[in-house]
Order: C-alpha cells, then structure tokens, then sequence
C-alpha cells in the first residue's frame, strides 16, 4: 500500500466496531471481486468491522461515519464524482483500489479522444452498432459523462493506493488488517509484483 | 533520388573518412548546407558510413540545433534564459516577432528566417542575447530586434550585419563579433601574465608520473562542477590499460548562468592547449578532443587557426617540442544544442557521434571512456590552471585559496547587478563579499552553481564559496528583492524537462510532477501536504536517476524550499477543501452538456 499521508489510526475510539464502506466507480467490478475473494476471511473481517453502505450488501446511504472507504474505478461521469465526494464526507480514509481508480485504467483509454466523437463512435459511426434513430442515448436519468477519465486522487484526496488490476485478495486482506490494527504495512513482493 | 543531395551526402561523409563515429560531425556539416538532414539524407549517411538509418536519425532528433524538416537559411534563437528574461527578452522576442510577422517556432513565408528560442547560450552578462545562425548578438532591445530583422530582409546572411565588435579577441578577424569579454577581475592564475610554453616544457622534462604527482600534491579539484581530484583522475587513466588514451576537454558550458570558458577559450586558448598537452604527456595518451558546445560556434575558426599555429611551432604534432616519442594532437568536436552533453559520459557518447545519452557507470570514463579508451574528461577551467601548475609549482598554487580548496575561481556573475562578467577570486570568497565587488545591492537570493546547485536566502550571504561549503562550477545569479523566486524555480524547472535525456523515468517524468506541483502552489491551489510531496518525490528523483542531471534536477525546488519556506507557506491554502482544487466539475462536464443539449441536474 502506497502511502499518502500519515493517517492516525481510530482504533480504542469507544464507537465500537469501525465501519467500512465500498463503491465502485468507473470499474468493471473486478476490484469487488477480489474482496470477497479473501473466502472465508470475510468472517473474521466481519467480527473486525461493520460493513456501511456497500453494493456489497446494498446499502446505499451511509449510516454513519466510517472509518475506511474502498474505491473501485475513476470518475467518468457526474454521478461517479458525487459518489466519491459523498465517500470523502463519510470516511476517515479513502483508499483508491485498483488500475483504474489509480490511473483511469481501461476507460481512460477514451482520454485523447474528443467526448462527442467518443459517444458519436459508440452509438452511431461504430461498425457493429445497429442504431436506426442515430440517437445518442439522453435520457435526462442518465449522468453526464465528463469530458474524460479522472484518477479518483484528481478529483478528492486519497490517503492510499493498492494498485492491481485487481489487487489480488491478499493484498486488500493485508492493507486492511494492518490498517485496523495500527500497523504498518509490509507487503511480500509476490504481492506488488505485476509481470 | 535527389541526386544533388547525394553528392552532397557523400562528399561530406568522404571528408569525414566515412566514419560511423564521425555522424556528428556529418549531420552538422549537412545541416548547414542543407537546412535540415531529410529523411532522405538519413538514408544516405547511413548506407555511406554503414550504419543503421535509426542510428542516424537518433542523433539528428536528438540536438536541438539540428532538424528533419527544413528550416529558414537564418535561424533565430532568442535566449529565453530566466537571466535574459530578467532583462526584458520577452519584449525582444516580441518584436522579433512582430518584424518577422511570426510566432517562435515558425518560419516565415519565403522561407528565409525561422524564430525559434534556446536555453541559456552563455552571455548572460550581456543579456538579452540571441543566436542567429552561428552569429551572437547581445544586449539586444527592441528597437535593435527591428533594425537586425530589417537588415536580414535585405540580405539574408547575419555576417552581414553591422556590429560594434567587441574587445579582445572578439575583434579577431576570425571571430568578428560582438561580444564582449566584461573580465571584471583577473587573479594570480588564470588572468595573471605567464610565460607561454613554460609549463608544457616543464612537464616534458619529468617523467610522466612526476607530472601527476606535482597535479595530486597542488590539491586541484575539477572546475566543472563536480570537484573531483584532477591528478587522481589522470591517476586511473594513467594506469588503466590500453594502448591508445584520450584527453577530451570539457567546454560545453551548458549550466545555466555559466559563461567563464567563453571568456577562457577566447583570450586563454594557449593555458588551455597547453594543459591538454601535458594532461596528454602525463596519462600517455597522444590525442585530444575539445566539445565545443554548439553555441560557441562563433569560435570555432578562431580556435582551429590557433591550433595550426600551435601545429607550425611543435607545440602540436609529432614529437611534440622535440620530446621524442611524444605525439599529441587535438581537434574539435562541435555539439549541438544540448545541455546534458556536458555530462562527461555524454559528452564521450556525442563525441562517438551518437545521441548524447549518459552511460551506465562504473566502468568510468578513466577506465573505459571514448571509443572505448582510458580518457580523462576535463573543464576547461581546470586544464588551462594545470599548465600554470607546472609553470610555478604546486606549492604555489596551495598558497592560493584555502587550505582544502586551493586555488582560485572563476565565476560568472549576472542577474541584479551593477557589473556583470567574469571574476577570479581565490577561492573561500564570503558571498556578502563578492556582492559587494559587484555592486549587488538588495540582493534577495542568489543561485550558486546554476539551478543545478542551490538557491540561497540573505540569511545565508555569509557562507563561503569553496569545495566544503558552496562549490560552484561557477555560475552565480543573483535576484533582487523585486524577483519573483518560486516563478524563477518554474523557468529552470522547464530547462530540466526540456534537456534531459529521456532515459529515466524519475527524471523524465518526475520532473514533469514537479513543476505541476509547483504550479498547483503557485496558483494558490496548494495545501501542505503538497510541500511534503515536492520534498519525498525530488528526493527520490535525485535517488533514482541516473547521472548528473536528473540529480540536481529538483534543486531549485528543493533549496528553496528550506531557504525560502516562507515563500511557499504563504501560498498555501489554510481551509481544506472536500475536492481537489484543482479539480473543475464544471469545466468537465462542459463537453457532454453541449452534446446532450442539458445542463447537469447535480452541478
Ligand atoms: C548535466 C550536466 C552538465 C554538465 N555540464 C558541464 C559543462 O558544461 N562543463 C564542464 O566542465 N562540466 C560539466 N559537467 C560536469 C562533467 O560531468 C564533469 O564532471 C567535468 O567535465 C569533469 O571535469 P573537471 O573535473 O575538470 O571539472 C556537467 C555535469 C552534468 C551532470
Ligand atoms: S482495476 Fe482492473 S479489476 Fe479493478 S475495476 Fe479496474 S479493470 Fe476492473
Ligand atoms: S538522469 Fe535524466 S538526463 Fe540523466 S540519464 Fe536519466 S533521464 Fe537522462
């Protein structure tokens, strides 16, 4: 885990359990993934912590404040960045998991090219689109895209890093327990080694 | 194929023995009859001297001075260095463009000029100053732009262009320019009356060993920057193996504020030739090289005919002075508009005719240098105070300076002074001192070493220039209190990212976060945690890179942020914000809210 800032550790506060929260931005979920791939560890992370709003387990306004935010994905829309502005109100501290809340990732490969183009590509021009009314979908439901992909320490601060694509589960399960227990970090290099 | 072109091609390839290692010298020659090395041009080289065509066009896209695409028959390269800058080169550069009725870069319509600008070319005592083709012109104003432009339109040939010449050499039929000298102060060694010839032949008459015990027992440190012990350099040179040794001399004098060698090899050639001569007696190598940095083009001729000259009297050639067995020679290798080519691997690397890329060390320079050779690269500085070493002795010169810094030091000084130019001062000079020799009143900072050295405070106006606390390759600036510091630390923050080599990614990239950090600060953006991250991140540029310039990169960041913290705690934002500053939802969603034909509902 790349750090960012010194961060003091809440542990010993009287609230009882720390809360967590998870979202997934411009991801393809695959960060989520890893999550509950830490298998059966989930138990002892749910007797360490209380899961707060999360696609996890749906819920989707914060209780309460948390401790740790999780972020999947970058900010490619409006609605992405209120999210994470509604995370960075709710945590102490938001981590960026994965390439692409890190870099942009896969979605950022659109950065260089115009946003009308992009879209114009994607549902008119594109050679398998089938699209009779040559409409770009506008539905006033739909959130904005913005005019390229944001790495979420672009757009609010973010305390720490734990790139991958995705962070194999060890890695997340490690950053977690030493976070919760006031530890440093000291990740084997299998686990920060990526070719 | 162009068939003019290819004579062309291969006459100058012939000249240069077809030789791969000679590319340098062949994409400069061609570029001056041509205008630019076309693609086309690449491919002849390459098949000429049976290289690889990316050789070829590795080197012509790497100098700044040299060009694919064709390029006016004048060149204009306004100096855009923070010093010139201080002296109103931005109004210069506009009026340049405004006559030429062309922005920088371009060229105008009938091909004849092209505006361009160029970091510092050493003048920055007579600042504001340009390049125009292979000519200087100085203290230029904008009513002396209109009139240059003016006299280009008529006859496009910067020879033509009348001048008051300068003093000294300058005037020299073969130089024959405006440039002035400004030697301001001459100490006992450099600028002091010396006997031409004496050191050499007294070098000749001790074996080669002895001449390296006198340099090691003088105490001389290199004069370049880096201050390394000369007589120990030419010791590992001396003993490295290998049948044939170069001297290479270091007269690249790219460091920002730097202009002393200008002045050296203008009226010091002789101290200079001299010293590396006996440099060449004394490691047992028999030829020698000069890097003539493309700037100081306007030289060339001049030094080539001193040369001959030395050539005519055996202080040159064969059995050099009548010492049998001993040959030296020296010629000149011109750059090309790099700075990071003043880096001693690569300086060997251009001067092998290839791109100018720092190498990998060990092995150093001394083991393995050019061509492959024992070489020892020297300043210029250093090796015109070699010969005077043999001339009056060792003990002599440690009588000079301090005890661990013998000697003296020439240093360029400009900036917010009454008189810029070169001083010879022993070294162990107080700056509180030297500001007053040159009548720099209201000093606010002053840059020591170029922007690769440091940046200090009035608090500091009491240290002392020499090996153990200031060291200087001599390059001095100085800032009046009417300066805007963290504004000049971005200007030299875009000399790094414009000169280096590439390689790195700390340096290439890091230097690039840097300055955007910077710029955050500056626009009143920034919060503390950004001071921390320009301090962790230019630590670990100067940790990471791999030569010289990526080292010292971050250093007007970083002396500035200790001696001038106060400057950058002013700027920083007290109340935190939940986005980043720099952040604009707005700005970003402005794209989609024109193709959707909607505002956004949450912002
Ligand atoms: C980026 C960079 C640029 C340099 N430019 C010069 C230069 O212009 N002239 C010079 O003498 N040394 C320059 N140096 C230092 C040389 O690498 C080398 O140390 C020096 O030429 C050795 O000669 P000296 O021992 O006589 O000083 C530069 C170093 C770096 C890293
Ligand atoms: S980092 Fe990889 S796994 Fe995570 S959201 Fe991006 S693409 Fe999916
Ligand atoms: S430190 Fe910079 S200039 Fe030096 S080799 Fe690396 S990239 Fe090139």
């Amino acid at each position: 885990m790349i750090r960012n800032r010194s961060v003091r550790i809440l542990r010993g506060k009287k609230m009882g359990k720390p809360k967590i929260a998870t979202a997934s931005l411009a991801g393809c979920f695959g960060c989520h993934m890893s999550i509950l791939d830490i298998d059966d560890r989930i138990l002892k992370l749910v007797e360490l912590v209380d899961f707060d709003k999360s696609p996890v387990n749906d819920i989707k306004k914060f209780t309460g404040r948390c401790l740790v935010g999780l972020i999947e994905g970058g900010c490619a829309n409006e609605e992405n960045v209120h999210v994470l502005k509604y995370f960075r109100e709710n945590c102490d501290i938001l981590i960026s998991v994965g390439d692409c809340a890190i870099n942009g990732g896969v979605p950022a490969m659109r950065n260089g090219i115009p946003l009308k183009e992009c879209l114009e590509e994607a549902y008119i021009n594109g050679p398998t689109v089938y699209n009779p009314s040559k409409q770009i979908p506008n539905d006033k439901e739909i959130p904005l895209c913005l005019d390229k992909v944001y790495p979420c320490h672009h757009v609010v601060k973010i305390d720490y890093y734990l790139p991958g694509c995705p962070p194999s589960a060890d890695t997340i399960w490690e950053a977690l327990v030493a976070l919760l227990n006031g530890k440093p970090l000291d990740l084997p290099y299998e686990l920060i080694k990526y070719d | 194929m162009d068939n003019k072109l290819e004579q062309a091609v291969k006459q100058i390839c012939d000249e240069c023995g077809n030789d791969r290692t000679r590319i340098m010298d062949i994409v400069i020659a061609l570029q001056k009859s041509q205008g630019c090395v076309s693609s086309q041009a690449m491919d002849l080289i390459a098949k000429q001297v049976n290289a690889h065509r990316v050789e070829v066009e590795g080197v012509v896209s790497f100098y700044a001075f040299l060009s694919k695409d064709p390029k006016g028959k004048v060149v204009i390269r306004v100096c855009t260095d923070v010093v010139d800058r201080m002296k109103g080169v931005n109004e210069v550069g506009q009026a340049f463009q405004a006559e030429l009725g062309i922005g920088l870069g371009e060229t105008t319509e009938d091909g004849n000029i092209t505006l361009e600008h160029t970091p510092c070319i050493g003048m920055c005592d007579q600042a504001p100053a340009a390049l125009i083709n292979d000519e200087v012109f100085t203290n230029l104003s904008e009513d002396k732009a209109k009139a240059i432009v003016q006299a280009l339109k008529k006859d496009a040939d910067p020879k033509k262009i009348s001048i008051e010449l300068g003093d000294g050499n300058n005037a020299n039929e073969l130089v024959k320019s405006e440039v002035k000298n400004n030697i301001c102060k001459k100490g006992e060694i450099i600028f002091a009356d010396n006997e031409s010839g004496a050191g050499l032949k007294k070098a000749l008459e001790l074996a080669p060993a002895d001449v390296i015990k006198e340099i090691k027992e003088s105490k001389l440190r290199g004069r370049g920057g880096a201050g390394f012990p000369t007589g120990l350099k030419w010791d590992f040179a001396s003993k490295a193996e290998g049948d044939q040794k170069y001297v290479l001399c270091n007269a690249d004098e790219g460091e920002p504020g730097t202009f002393k060698d200008r002045v050296l090899l203008t009226e010091r050639y002789d101290l200079l030739f001299e010293g590396m001569t006996i440099t060449g007696y004394a490691i047992g190598a028999n030829a020698g090289v000069i890097y003539l940095r493309g700037e100081y083009a306007y030289l060339r001729a001049f030094l080539e005919n001193k040369l001959v000259e030395r050539r005519d009297k055996n202080l040159l050639g064969k059995n050099v002075l009548g010492k049998d067995g001993f040959d030296f020679d020296i010629r000149i290798q011109m750059g090309a508009g790099a700075y990071v080519c003043g880096e001693e691997t690569a300086l060997i690397s251009s001067c092998e005719g290839m791109r100018g890329d720092p190498k990998n060390r060990p092995p150093f320079p001394a083991q393995k240098g050019y061509l492959g050779c024992p070489t020892v690269v020297n300043n210029v500085e250093t090796l015109s105070i070699v010969t005077r070493i043999m001339e009056k002795g060792a003990a002599w010169f440690t009588g000079i300076g301090t005890e661990a810094s013998a000697g003296t030091k020439i240093l360029s000084i400009s900036g917010d002074c009454e008189a810029p130019g070169v001083y010879e001062f022993p070294i162990g000079i107080k700056i509180e001192d030297l500001l007053k020799e040159v009548k720099a009143e209201n000093a606010q900072a002053v840059l020591i070493g170029g922007p690769a050295g440091q940046i200090i405070s009035a608090t500091e106006f009491n240290r002392y220039i020499c090996f153990d606390d200031l060291a200087t390759g001599g390059a001095i600036v100085i800032f009046g209190a009417q300066r805007n510091i963290l504004e000049i630390v971005n200007e030299y923050m875009d000399f790094f990212i414009e000169e280096n080599c590439g390689y790195c990614t700390p340096c290439r990239v890091g230097n690039v976060l840097l300055k955007q950090r910077l710029e955050k600060i500056i626009s009143g953006k920034g919060e503390k945690a950004d001071l921390d991250y320009l301090q962790d991140l230019g630590d670990s540029v100067i940790l990471t890179s791999r030569c010289g310039l990526g080292q010292t990169s971050p250093n007007p960041i970083l002396t500035t942020l200790k001696n001038f913290r106060s400057l950058y705690e002013g700027l920083i934002k007290v109340e935190k914000d939940i986005m980043e500053p720099t952040f604009d939802v707005k700005a970003a969603l402005n794209d989609a809210e024109t193709v959707a034909e909607r505002q956004s509902v949450i912002y």
